[in-house]
């Protein structure tokens, strides 16, 4: 079996005195969707952005792809990584925002171009091609020479997608993408996300969309209280969950 | 959706003769009869100034294309240019030390903007002037060791126009260094959390994201603090720098004609800064960019209201 491309065993992370992660038990294998759901303050953003290493990891392992998050491991030390050596980590890893945050000062095509350029050292007109083809994949080739502040919600997280495929990840991570997207702009956002897993992408998705998650997702897990109360297939885990903390949850969401 | 039931709100056909109806704009006829008065003080104000011998308008015009003023000029604009290079040079170093998590970059930073806003520029100005009585000797080396790398005399390194340039440059840091900091804390963090998700590094995000971002915030305060710097620089004729300011003294020092000398300087500072309004507004454009501003309205045609777009209106009948 190849090693998983997530794999967290024991994580915790606190802020001062909150315990908002307390031991994570988790693996997402290659090609799989993984959605993880759960009330507000349940940590699953949080162990979202331990992933990428936006946020730092207090305990326990985490590993993309066999490799540490944030650390070097020589024989039984974990040395923690230099800001070069954990930005390098981040390039094979996507991650798309709940309020999109794309660079407000560039058009669509150039917050696509960014990265590639500045980063992966691609030629500018290498890069501008592949920029258009990802706004064409994402249905917005018309709009790449808008600035963000003249697309709507459901564009500008399209846009946000592109960008991040940019950089060819292995792996994608999904914060509540269609949280802040009006209710008929987020078809468009999840009709794209169903396409890139169709596609093969490894994603971990932090939803509160159960239908997406139960139609597309591989995995849902279920978390509350920085602990996972559930994990299986969704057509079990959101259909008839074992918990009755799952269960009541899904009968004030659906 | 069915159609059995009757709809619980019903749009009412809109007026027929609503199109033909004009719309009458209010008229501020109080604002009419104060722009009058303040017109009219302004009028005779300026008749007072112009019948007014004691301006000598000869000696206006004499002195104000002279060589020394030229050259006094000359030295005002690369004096602030300067400052103003060193001012935003220092004060961004300073700003990024402000927000650093290392206590000792931080603590120096704070006290540095403590000390040279909390003394008075002119103070600053004089102690410069006169670095050469605290230092006789500038070396550069080891510290508590006799290797030296470089020594020179204070006096000779330190000319009136070089304490210049140091006093306001350093003086203008501190100012820029809030400034700075204010703008890169205004870009949200969102904006950087996405640029480390794309793999780039600090230093890359600072300088492509949230930089550019933060100089729409930036830019109006340093505009103004240009302007300033500009005007400052007449503080320096103290040390007698010969900028326009020590030039000007210098004259009415000789002939005493003090009042029409401060109206060429006067003049001189004006045009000066009415010329530099001009790359502010340019450069506030180009970092606006991506933002969705309405139309500038200018206040001349805000007072006229509606009587402006009566005109258009009419105009545009006209020409159908």
């Amino acid at each position: 079996m190849s090693t998983p491309m997530v794999r967290a065993q024991g994580v915790r992370k606190h802020f001062g005195r909150l315990e908002v992660l307390k031991g994570i038990d988790l693996t997402v294998e290659r090609g799989q969707v993984c959605c993880l759901l759960g009330p507000s303050g349940s940590g699953k953003s949080t162990f979202l952005r331990c992933i990428n290493h936006l946020e730092k990891v207090d305990g326990g392992k985490l590993a993309v792809d066999g490799e540490p998050v944030g650390y070097r491991q020589h024989g039984n030390r974990l040395h923690e990584l230099r800001e070069r050596e954990v930005a390098e980590h981040r390039r094979d890893i996507g991650m798309v925002f709940q309020r999109f945050n794309l660079f407000p000062h560039m058009t669509a095509l150039e917050n696509v171009m960014e990265a590639p350029v500045r980063v992966g050292a691609v030629a500018r007109s290498t890069a501008r091609e592949h920029a258009q083809s990802l706004l064409e994949q994402v249905g917005l080739a018309d709009r790449a020479r808008h600035y963000p502040a003249q697309l709507s919600g459901g564009q500008q997280q399209r846009v946000a997608i592109a960008r991040a495929l940019a950089m060819k990840p292995k792996l994608m991570l999904f914060d509540e993408p269609t949280s802040a997207l009006d209710p008929e702009l987020v078809g468009d956002v999840l009709d794209v996300m169903r396409q890139l897993a169709a596609d093969g992408m490894t994603m971990v998705v932090v939803t509160h969309e159960i239908g997406f998650a139960r139609e597309v997702g591989d995995t849902a897990v279920f978390m509350d209280e920085g602990i996972v109360v559930e994990a299986g297939d969704p057509r079990r885990v959101l259909v008839d969950p074992e918990q009755d903390r799952t269960r009541a949850f899904l009968s004030k969401v659906l | 959706m069915s159609d059995t039931k009757a709809p619980a709100v019903t749009v009412p056909k809109s007026d027929p003769h609503a199109q033909d109806l004009e719309v009458v704009p209010l008229r501020n006829y109080g604002r009419w009869i104060a722009a009058a008065a303040a017109l009219l003080a302004l009028v005779g104000l300026i008749g007072s100034l112009a019948k007014n011998d004691n301006l000598h308008w000869d000696v206006v015009g004499h002195y104000l294309f002279a060589d020394l003023i030229f050259d006094g000029l000359a030295t005002t604009l690369w004096l602030t240019a300067a400052a103003m290079a060193l001012g935003l040079g220092l004060g961004t170093l300073i700003a990024v030390m402000r927000l650093s998590s290392s206590p000792v970059l931080y603590g120096l930073a704070t006290v540095f903007v403590w000390f040279f806003r909390g003394t008075p520029l002119l103070v600053q100005i004089i102690f410069w002037g006169y670095a050469a009585a605290l230092y006789q000797y500038v070396k550069v080396g080891v510290p508590f060791t006799d290797i030296t790398f470089f020594q020179a005399e204070t006096n000779s390194l330190l000319t009136p126009a070089i304490a210049a340039l140091l006093a306001l440059g350093l003086n203008e840091a501190a100012y820029a260094s809030e400034i700075v900091r204010a703008g890169i804390q205004s870009v949200d963090p969102g904006q950087t959390e996405a640029a480390h998700s794309l793999g780039m590094r600090p230093a890359l995000t600072m300088r492509r994201i949230v930089l550019p971002q933060a100089m729409r915030v930036i830019i109006p305060p340093m505009g103004n603090e240009t302007i300033n710097m500009l005007k400052m620089t007449a503080l320096v004729s103290v040390i007698s720098a010969h900028d326009l300011m020590s030039n000007i003294q210098d004259v009415y020092a000789q002939n005493y004609q003090v009042i029409p000398m401060l109206v060429v300087a006067s003049l001189w500072y004006l045009a000066l800064v009415t010329l530099l309004s001009v790359p502010q507004a340019w450069l506030e454009r180009r970092y606006g960019r991506g933002t969705t501003r309405a139309g500038y309205v200018s206040p001349f045609r805000r007072m006229l209201g509606g009587a402006v777009e009566r005109i258009g209106k009419n105009s545009k009948e006209e020409s159908r």
